[in-house]
């Protein structure tokens, strides 16, 4: 009886997977494929798709603006992120209510409605907003802020913030310093992990890059879209190029946060 | 020793590190929310409601709202169904596979998007591999990924790993006991889940279920990649009257802008009253 169960459970749960599968299996061998018209399985195998697309110069230089954006956006974002919940917590943890209600915003308000108001405020401004990656990097500060918050927040519920603090005065530092040398060595972990992730679903950001920026600043999703056209085995190629990132990135931070846990 | 007024500024100083915080989550969050809701009600310069009978004098503006409405309930509640039947499963199963399992939908939550949209072109395309399959086993006449099914099956495909990850941890409410409980008392397992289980899990499952709405009606990268925003749904209206080429209406836009959060906003209202009416409230 109980074997029973445990093999259809199994069963339910790699159909599942096993569907859920089917698009990244098959973009992958798409990608390796020497060509693959309309027939069911690919004629022959190949690398020369990956060649191509790792020689191409447009798509290195997209990818590096991609990976400029996102780490100076997390980085922007630790730096305002950091302070507020640490003063929230230590000074007034009445604010921390408000702060939940937010930092809902940006989940409440989808990208293309916040394009529509920020294309007309900074299209015209005297500071050239639009169009430059710095304005993907503040929208971007926006759509990371609920994640990152609620991740560092509660590292902070499970440390002994004010325990801590009581004792580094004690020894003679300064509320800086107690930040800088105490507090921020014990949140490492769950930081690291939340900063992980809000990587990968950075670097797969479309809408505000589309909208506000365009071809004038090509990022990686840019680039992707405006590949359509091309060969599919050469997409397949950049799909999956994108894909290894995104897996290296979630592994990491699951590293991370597992090891935040223990 | 300090004087009254120095200890007061003593201990508003650390709201000063609010500061560079509010600004820019002013600039980039609130004054764009703020131009919209305003300029929503302006009219060649004076405040009005036109926009918005403009809006429901549209049958192609309708067009977007209904689509987009049948596109994300329906994909939010299939998502949601096959989300709750894999971890209700994936608790049953052991530690590797499950974990294994959490980590492959931690990482296809991030497969969003135009990628994956051109996965789909890749297998259920017009020449795509599953087309050609399903075509020669006589299983469909033909599919088209381009109009509202292909859409439906590529949105269901983001939906999932979100929902398994917001349900995942909503599951360890569930006590393992209960079920053996209701054995013992003669419930079948199709009885135990509804009297027993998804009450308990209601608020929960409704809290994802607007989460995957919500998801679903702000979506535009995947519609707009498979069929270059000729499939009509709000956001596709919303983002080709800022960014299109020809007859730019931000003020309509905004409008529709509005008509969309107030869309989130009274299903969140129904959900909130739902979880409150709901197995957890009563006690």
């Amino acid at each position: 009886m109980q074997n029973a169960n445990q093999s259809f459970h199994k069963t339910v749960v790699y159909s599942i997977v096993g569907l859920m599968m089917i698009p990244i299996i098959a973009t992958f061998v798409y990608s390796i494929a020497s060509s693959w018209g309309a027939t069911i399985l690919p004629d022959g195998f190949t690398l020369k798709w990956y060649v191509t697309l790792l020689s191409d110069e447009r798509f290195l230089q997209a990818f590096g603006r991609s990976l400029f954006i996102c780490f100076s956006t997390l980085a922007l974002s630790v730096l305002l992120i950091m302070p507020v919940i640490f003063v929230v917590y230590y000074y007034f943890p009445k604010l921390d209510k408000f702060m939940n209600v937010l930092i809902l915003l940006p989940f409440a308000v989808p990208p293309v409605v916040s394009s529509v108001g920020l294309l007309q405020l900074y299209a015209d401004s005297d500071i050239q907003l639009v169009g430059t990656p710095w304005i993907l990097m503040g929208t971007y500060f926006t759509i990371a802020l609920p994640f990152m918050y609620r991740a560092i927040s509660n590292s902070f519920a499970s440390i002994n913030l004010h325990d801590l603090m009581d004792a580094a005065h004690l020894l003679g530092a300064s509320t800086p310093q107690a930040f800088l040398l105490v507090i921020l060595p014990n949140l490492k972990k769950g930081l690291l992990a939340s900063l992980f992730l809000s990587f990968s679903f950075l670097l797969g950001e479309f809408v505000f890059a589309n909208m506000l920026v365009g071809t004038r600043y090509e990022t990686l999703q840019i680039y992707l879209y405006n590949m359509r056209q091309t060969s599919g085995h050469f997409t397949s190629a950049l799909v999956m190029t994108y894909f290894f990132f995104i897996f290296l990135l979630t592994w990491l931070a699951t590293r991370f946060s597992r090891g935040a846990q223990s | 020793m300090l004087s009254p007024v120095s200890k007061r500024q003593k201990r508003w100083k650390p709201l000063l590190w609010l500061i560079p915080f509010l600004v820019f989550f002013s600039v980039f969050q609130l004054a764009p929310m703020g131009w919209v809701l305003i300029n929503s009600f302006i009219y060649d310069g004076d405040i009005s409601f036109e926009n918005y009978s403009e809006v429901f004098d549209s049958s192609f503006m309708l067009q977007g709202f209904s689509n987009s409405l049948w596109l994300s309930l329906w994909s939010a509640v299939i998502g949601l169904v096959i989300a709750t039947v894999l971890v209700s499963s994936l608790r049953r199963v052991d530690s590797k596979i499950r974990e294994a399992v959490i980590a492959f939908t931690n990482m296809t939550s991030n497969f969003t998007g135009v990628p994956i949209a051109f996965a789909f072109i890749i297998i259920l395309g017009i020449n795509g591999a599953v087309t050609l399959l399903l075509k020669k086993y006589g299983l469909i006449d033909d599919f088209n990924l381009y109009g509202q099914w292909g859409l439906l099956v590529i949105y269901i495909y983001f939906q999932i790993p979100l929902a398994v990850l917001l349900l995942y941890p909503a599951f360890d409410g569930l006590n393992d006991d209960w079920q053996s409980a209701a054995a013992l008392l003669g419930a079948k397992t199709w009885q135990y889940w509804l009297n027993v289980a998804l009450p308990v899990l209601s608020p929960a499952l409704l809290g994802t279920f607007i989460i995957l709405v919500a998801n679903a009606i702000g979506a535009y990268a995947t519609a707009y990649a498979l069929t270059s925003g000729n499939y009509n749904i709000i956001t596709i209206r919303i983002a080709s009257l800022v960014s299109g080429d020809l007859f730019l209406e931000p003020n309509l836009a905004a409008a529709i802008s509005v008509l969309v959060m107030a869309i989130l906003a009274f299903i969140t209202c129904i959900n909130q009253w739902l979880v409150a009416r709901s197995y957890h409230a009563k006690r």
